[in-house]
């Protein structure tokens, strides 16, 4: 069970008669970049609320790495090692963007520093705030954001907002990156652009990530292993290249 | 260096406010002033402590608290009360009044708890409804005391202190109130609380403490409030619960929101600037005039306020924007532009009609209806 960092056992969740998410069984090895497709209204970003704790699902269990993360609260499971991303973006929209990042930061044991400390101004603040604030500063210049870091967030432009989201989830330190719809709204460049830094990121921080995306050709380039989903159930699964290739897929997504 | 000159910034307003008391200690040491400027000058600082710590609720939280004067109200009776029980024993010393106002802080801090829990589950106006009904309640649970416990309708008797030693402990207060709503407000504490305030979903999902952060800000806003009303009850000699009415909080609120929401000095000039304007209208104008005092007062509100947002007067604010005349002053390079300043209002939006026509469109059509086939036939 602890081979994979995230397994779904028949999760689902109903709302009132909604079936918005039925028996959705993933396994997410480590390491692995995993794409969730599916039309709209499929389920997709339920199940991303769901591995959060944003709903808690009414049937069915999760394992981040082993242990069981259902009916956990957000910032729980967000210490426990999973971050997201949201489909419409959602910023500190009034910070600045290293002041976005540093939020992602301060919940890691390492910049520990209670209350006292900050109010009453002792060593350890002034410590701790520059180590922040150099990890924070690292990470904006693996986005390329590291010159506008003193800018406010909502300014930016649409591709670096997205990617200022991505970059305070990872300050979070999470072993498994939820990412809702990355690409959306980018163009061809940025999205070519996106899947290296995707890629690189994996790499550089160790960690898995699970992906939603429309864009086919993002997904088949990226993903290693793709879930679809429609109206809530598990359409097929497995190798990218096969599940698209899947006659129930091009069905549901074409229609016919 | 810069990072020095950059937390230094910080505490400009600290470093003026002090400065200002200290000039005013010496001044009445010396020449002596008149104990109505000591009253005005110790209504002020009380003002500055309210809209600062309502500021840390509404400005940096986001959340609507029209009950600011129910926690100065704890603070002024539970610390007011606790002073004439103690100072039998200690006199009236130092040690009384900084006693007395750590109590009335710390009840207020209780009723913060108490305010707050709600606030976990009750958003904007609904929050400020309970909030203002809390004010209510406090106010008239004081009211109907008996005499020997509150004071009830008669108000509280309090310790009379020398009115020229209370306003420097007054100051004392300002200043640490101040540096700790700066402290808080520049630390990850303050960053957690204004991630709250910009997007909760987004500060939860980012591994924040929604609960805690939210309660941390209502219990260090209400302590402050607390010690404020102990404060006023010291500065007063009597207190009367009829004070503390909603009328009281929304005047706090209007000093935070005139001054600029989530803005600190802001809310020291407006707390500053409204005070002084009330307290001369009351002096000035008396007898039959004294009606005119509430009229003038929303007038000034209301030509501040127009002066601020209306975009007919941008052109005017812009050029003696006092911020630009710094940067003059200061001969900083205006082509660093760190906000986007543009001016929305005078970029073309509309298309002339005749490009619109000279558009060829009849190429489109036809993809569209070859498209439109193929997938039919499929």
């Amino acid at each position: 069970m602890a081979d994979y960092v995230l397994e779904t056992k028949n999760l689902g969740i109903t709302f009132g008669g909604l079936k918005a998410a039925q028996d959705v069984n993933i396994k997410i090895s480590k390491n692995q970049i995993y794409g969730l497709v599916g039309p709209n209204g499929a389920g997709k970003t339920t199940i991303f609320n769901m591995l959060t704790g944003v709903y808690t699902p009414t049937s069915g269990t999760f394992f981040l790495n082993g242990e069981e993360l259902k009916g956990k609260s957000q910032e729980t499971i967000n210490h426990k090692g999973i971050a997201r991303t949201f489909q419409n973006i959602r910023l500190f929209n009034n910070m600045s963007v290293i002041r976005n990042v540093l939020v992602g930061l301060s919940n890691q044991p390492e910049f520990k520093c209670g209350l006292f400390t900050s109010i009453f101004r002792l060593p350890k603040h002034f410590r701790t705030e520059k180590a922040m604030r150099d990890k924070a500063k690292e990470l904006l210049k693996i986005f390329d954001l590291y010159e506008e870091r003193n800018n406010l967030s909502c300014n930016l432009p649409y591709g670096k907002q997205r990617k200022l989201e991505i970059a305070r989830a990872l300050a979070t330190n999470p072993k498994l990156l939820l990412l809702d719809e990355p690409a959306a709204g980018m163009n061809p460049n940025e999205t070519a652009d996106l899947m290296d830094t995707i890629r690189l990121i994996r790499d550089k921080f160790d960690i898995t990530v699970l992906l939603i995306e429309h864009d086919m050709k993002f997904v088949s380039g990226l993903c290693d292993e793709i879930t679809v989903l429609n109206f809530g159930t598990v359409l097929a699964q497995g190798d990218t290249k096969t599940a698209l290739n899947d006659p129930e897929v091009i069905k549901a997504y074409i229609g016919g | 260096m810069s990072l020095k000159n950059k937390s230094l910034k910080y505490y400009y307003s600290t470093i003026i406010v002090a400065a200002f008391g200290l000039l005013s200690v010496i001044l009445s040491m010396t020449i002596g002033l008149e104990k109505s400027t000591i009253y005005l000058l110790e209504k002020i600082v009380i003002a500055v402590i309210l809209a600062v710590s309502l500021n840390l609720v509404v400005g940096f939280l986001g959340e609507l608290s029209l009950g600011h004067a129910g926690f100065m109200c704890v603070g002024a009776y539970l610390g007011g009360k606790f002073a004439v029980i103690i100072s039998s024993s200690l006199g009236n010393s130092a040690l009384t009044l900084i006693l007395s106002m750590l109590v009335g802080g710390t009840v207020a801090a209780l009723c913060g708890i108490l305010i707050g829990l709600p606030a976990l589950r009750l958003k904007g106006d609904y929050l400020a409804i309970v909030t203002l009904g809390f004010g209510e309640i406090v106010k008239s649970i004081f009211q109907n005391t008996s005499r020997e416990s509150f004071g009830g309708a008669l108000g509280l008797e309090t310790p009379r202190y020398n009115k020229d030693e209370l306003f420097i402990y007054a100051f004392a207060v300002l200043i640490i109130t101040l540096l700790v709503v700066q402290n808080l407000m520049n630390s990850k504490h303050g960053r957690a609380i204004t991630s709250i305030r910009d997007n909760e979903i987004a500060a939860r999902a980012t591994g924040i403490n929604v609960t805690k952060y939210k309660l941390m800000a209502f219990i260090i806003s209400s302590f402050f409030a607390g010690v404020a009303g102990v404060l006023y009850s010291f500065s007063n000699y009597n207190i009367q619960s009829s004070k503390f009415g909603y009328n009281y909080s929304i005047e706090i609120l209007v000093m935070v929101v005139l001054g600029g929401i989530g803005s600190i000095n802001g809310s020291i000039i407006a707390a500053t600037l409204i005070t002084f304007i009330n307290t001369e209208f009351a002096t000035i104008l008396t007898g039959n005039l004294a009606v005119l005092q509430n009229l003038l007062y929303a007038i000034i509100l209301i030509v501040i306020v127009i002066y601020g947002n209306s975009p007919a007067l941008s052109a005017f604010r812009e050029k003696y924007d006092i911020k630009k005349l710094f940067d003059k002053f200061k001969k900083r390079d205006p082509s660093i532009i760190k906000e986007d300043k543009a001016n929305w209002n005078n970029i073309p939006t509309k298309i002339p009609m005749d490009e619109l026509l000279s558009v060829d469109v009849s190429n489109n059509d036809q993809n569209l209806d070859s498209d439109e086939t193929d997938k039919g036939g499929k």
